[in-house]
């Protein structure tokens, strides 16, 4: 294959961004360490594009099937025959996708940073961090071991975490990074032990062949994983579903989701790249990885859809009522996610019944643009009005046309209006479902006309709404910043370009479960029903929001339990906190604490405390008086002699 | 009742007693004149036993020598007249019944064993005896030995004099 | 009766174990070097019995008798020297009060 040193060159430069940056950044590159980090990933984007093309237009396929390839592996640790991480690279449909998408995508950012963060004095910093997380991002869909991926799944989630705390002075996104962290981390438990179960019952971990000793109908491993069973579910069952609950965590799925509307407090564009784009979409990447296996198994592929459909709808509901423009995205977000998890849940493998598979990442790629727009669409609001709320918003589109009219794209992308690329990938997975499940298809049509509802509501409240009067800003020299500049525009309009025209790519020629090509149709007759709910979700949100009026808040007060309980998200937050200060902590905590103090501790002090008092009562035996050590000496001398002469047998 | 046999009681009587006073009283010249009177009496059963030369041995050097060593060390370091404090009561009844005990399972095996005498001719201690045999080297002779004895006897002398000496001041003129 | 070994033995034994008590309960090194010289003397005394009793054809009790009292000799007047010394430095020959060697 004439392109490895390629392939092993895009994550790498990213990784030389982080080292260098990281290291000799504060110092030596402070200002220019923007411009550094975004000619490194341009390069590797131009390499990603290059990858992809040659895949899917020179040599990947063979006999008219994508196949999966493996240009680099080496031999790591091996804990038995068989049963070793390798760390290699592996080269097929989904990752050349995602490669291209996550170096595009962070590019965008890394280019609107230069102008967002300008000024801020850890610059070079914040570039070192999302150096490492494309780094990170980047090798996980090129792993081709299970093990490997895990190893950056975790980096993954710690350059999260080191993202969303990047204003560490503020202690909301202190608290945000470390909920982020230790709820990602505990879905991690799963997927560790899920893979533990996999590996055990397929006897490796290299995803090619666990996929081929788990799938194929003759092999003893899969009878074996099918018969053993524990609580009633098979073993194949456990396995799967405890990757999908580490996978959940990562997407955000309920009800592992707390931790994305919180990590709303890291700067916009680590929004849009890691909470919109790219790592969200980790645990679907997860599922499509291991899609084969999940295909053998009806149970894991319930629980996928169900959790996926419910998550989508929860979120839904909830993005209705909040007001801080960052949170309705990530709740937007986290629908969206519903809808690719939910369409994997009910694709089947091989051929046209495989088009939930194709549907879902076809969604994947358009979501990743209009989501990254919307976001950075929302950094240019914030930007120019210095606060998060809708209420401090309205009338922007006179000041922000640029931003105005993107964001409008983007809106009607997401909503689900032809000619837009988010009509096409939702209709396919509307097919998928409709096809197998009418239950979530019907789920996912409410929701359907919910997102246009919401995203509408959004749209009319920061453009339209009122006349902007800036109360926060000090003299109308302040209205005349604007928007900004090239550096914050230029994405914008590829983006743009990307959200408008994504949708007439046939993804399904590429991308597909079993590797074939799927045709796409257009079945006009089905669209009517998913665009005229997206229509009536449009104009409902323009009549309550296009101009300022009480009609909303009325609603509000007549549904008044359940709106209050959208507002508070549902509670569950609070559920969460009940559930670890109650029970956790007081009847499993404080007894295991008072145990290691008492006890354990206990049972040191008290051996050194006993041999103390033990030492102080013997050492009188060293008193210094020769006549007491003779008197002992004479009477060891006569017990001895009382033993040896009567008592020796 | 024989009058070597009342003699042999008298002395041990008199060795006896005079050592438990040496040991149990409490002014420290008395002592020392106690000791001296028990080993004129230890002297004195050397006598009965007709080892004659031993006995006069045993005057000379333990009566005359160490028993006035012993003297002039006690007028050497303290007043001769005042009364020695005692040892706790604990003490001295441990002591005592640590003796006890001891004495007990000697006297017990010494009662019980039978001791059998060589039956061959015996020969007179005396002087000339004596001396052939201490300074002879052939089989019972004790030549090494006393030679050894006299190194140590040297060996003592020295370490006296050197222990007791007094230490340099450090301002002594030349 | 004639007295023979076993009495002999007896009052060496006693004799033995009064110095033994006596080093044990007296606090004057002075009288416990005395309370040595009792023991050691016991000691004499158990060897010429033995060589009058059991081998009268032989002088090595007596021989031995002699060298122990050389040596006892030497040893008191070590003990002697070393007794001024203490005396010396503690200005006591209280051997209680020479117990530095403790815990």
């Amino acid at each position: 294959m004439p392109n490895t040193f390629y392939i092993l060159l895009i994550p790498l430069l990213p990784l030389a961004t982080f080292v260098m940056l990281g290291l000799f950044g504060r110092k030596y590159f402070q200002n220019t360490s923007g411009v550094i980090a975004t000619v490194l990933l341009l390069a590797a984007t131009v390499l990603a594009m290059y990858v992809a093309y040659g895949y899917f237009f020179n040599y990947g396929k063979a006999g008219g099937v994508y196949q999966k390839l493996i240009p680099v592996s080496y031999h790591w640790l091996e804990f038995s025959k068989g049963l070793s991480i390798d760390i290699g690279v592996i080269l097929d449909p989904i990752s050349a996708i995602m490669l291209v998408v996550v170096t595009f995508v962070s590019l965008m950012v890394h280019l609107y940073s230069l102008a967002y963060m300008k000024g801020d004095e850890r610059f070079a910093t914040y570039y070192a961090f999302l150096g490492l997380f494309t780094f990170s991002m980047l090798s996980l869909v090129l792993s081709s071991n299970i093990f490997q991926m895990y190893i950056f799944w975790e980096l993954v989630g710690v350059s999260s975490f080191l993202l969303i705390g990047y204003y560490y002075d503020k202690p909301s996104a202190v608290a945000a990074c470390k909920k982020a962290f230790i709820v990602t981390r505990f879905a991690d438990v799963g997927f560790l032990i899920g893979i533990l179960v996999l590996s055990f019952y397929s006897g490796t971990l290299d995803f090619k062949t666990l996929i081929a000793t788990l799938t194929s109908p003759e092999s003893s491993a899969l009878k074996n994983a099918v018969s053993a069973s524990f609580l009633g579910m098979s073993a194949l069952t456990w396995g799967l579903i405890l990757v999908f609950i580490g996978g959940a965590g990562k997407s955000a799925m309920f009800p592992l989701h707390i931790w994305l509307p919180d990590a709303m407090e890291g700067p916009t564009p680590v929004s849009a790249l890691i909470h919109a784009a790219t790592m969200v979409v980790a645990g679907v990447f997860l599922v499509a990885r291991l899609f084969p296996v999940f295909a053998v198994d009806i149970t894991a592929l319930n629980v996928v859809a169900y959790v996926g459909a419910f998550s989508a709808l929860f979120a839904a509901v909830i993005a209705c009522t909040q007001t801080d423009i960052k949170r309705v995205l990530a709740y937007s977000t986290m629908s969206q996610i519903g809808f690719m998890m939910f369409a994997l849940g009910v694709s089947k493998y091989g051929g046209e019944d495989g088009l939930g598979y194709g549907a879902s990442m076809f969604h994947l790629f358009t979501h990743a643009m209009f989501k990254a727009l919307l976001f950075l669409g929302a950094g240019a609001v914030i930007h120019y009005v210095h606060s998060n709320e809708m209420k401090d918003m309205g009338g922007l589109r006179k000041f922000l046309p640029i931003t105005h009219i993107t964001f409008l794209i983007a809106c009607l992308a997401i909503a689900g209006v032809p000619p837009f690329a988010g009509f096409f990938s939702k209709e396919e997975i509307l097919l998928a479902a409709y096809q197998s499940n009418k239950a979530i298809y019907y789920i996912a049509l409410i929701t359907s006309g919910l997102t246009a509802f919401y995203m509408f509501r959004l749209y009319f409240s920061i453009f339209w709404k009122k006349p902007y009067h800036s109360h926060n800003v000090h003299s109308a020299t302040a209205d005349k910043h604007g928007e900004g500049g090239f550096a914050m525009m230029f994405p914008l309009l590829l983006l743009a370009i990307g959200a408008a025209g994504a949708g007439f790519i046939p993804f399904g020629n590429y991308v597909s479960s079993d590797g074939n090509a799927l045709k796409s149709e257009m079945h006009l007759s089905f669209s009517i029903a998913p665009v005229a709910l997206g229509l009536i979700g449009i104009f409902t949100a323009m009549w309550l929001y296009k101009k300022e009026n009480n009609k909303p808040d009325s609603i509000a007060a007549k549904l008044n339990g359940l709106y209050k309980s959208a507002y508070h998200k549902f509670y569950i937050d609070e559920i969460y906190l009940f559930i670890t200060n109650k029970v956790i902590f007081n009847l499993i905590g404080r007894p295991a604490a008072w145990f290691d103090k008492n006890v354990v501790d206990g049972l040191v002090n008290a051996t050194g405390n006993t041999t103390q008092f033990i030492s102080e009562k013997i050492k009188g035996l060293q008193s210094g008086k020769v006549q007491q050590y003779a008197i002992y000496f004479l009477a060891s001398v006569i017990g001895l002699a009382v033993l040896f002469i009567y008592l020796w047998k | 009742m024989e009058g070597s046999t009342i003699i042999f009681y008298l002395l041990a009587a008199l060795t006896l007693g005079n050592a438990l006073l040496a040991v149990t009283t409490r002014q420290i010249f008395r002592a020392a004149i106690y000791l001296l009177f028990s080993l004129i009496g230890i002297a004195g059963l050397y006598f009965w036993l007709h080892y004659e030369f031993i006995a006069a041995v045993q005057i000379v050097v333990y009566v005359g020598g160490i028993v006035v060593l012993i003297i002039f060390s006690i007028f050497l370091t303290q007043q001769a007249g005042e009364k020695m404090p005692q040892q706790k009561l604990s003490r001295q009844l441990f002591a005592a019944l640590a003796a006890f005990c001891g004495l007990a399972l000697i006297l017990v095996q010494v009662f019980q064993h039978v001791f059998t005498a060589t039956t061959q001719a015996a020969v007179e201690p005396s002087v000339a005896n004596i001396g052939n045999q201490m300074l002879g080297t052939d089989v019972g002779g004790y030549a090494l030995p006393f030679e050894v004895v006299s190194i140590l006897l040297l060996a003592a002398l020295i370490g006296c004099i050197v222990i007791a000496l007094r230490t340099k001041t450090t301002n002594d003129t030349i | 009766m004639h007295p023979g070994l076993n009495e002999i033995l007896f009052i060496s034994t006693v004799l033995f174990f009064i110095g033994v008590y006596g080093f044990f309960t007296r606090r004057n090194l002075v009288t416990m070097l005395m309370s040595i010289e009792l023991i050691l003397n016991s000691v004499n005394l158990n060897f010429i019995a033995f060589n009058k009793y059991l081998w009268p054809n032989r002088l090595d009790g007596l021989f031995f008798t002699i060298f122990i009292i050389a040596i006892a000799a030497a040893e008191a007047a070590v003990a002697i020297a070393i007794i001024i010394n203490l005396y010396r430095t503690h200005k006591s020959i209280d051997v209680e009060n020479a117990e530095e060697l403790k815990y």
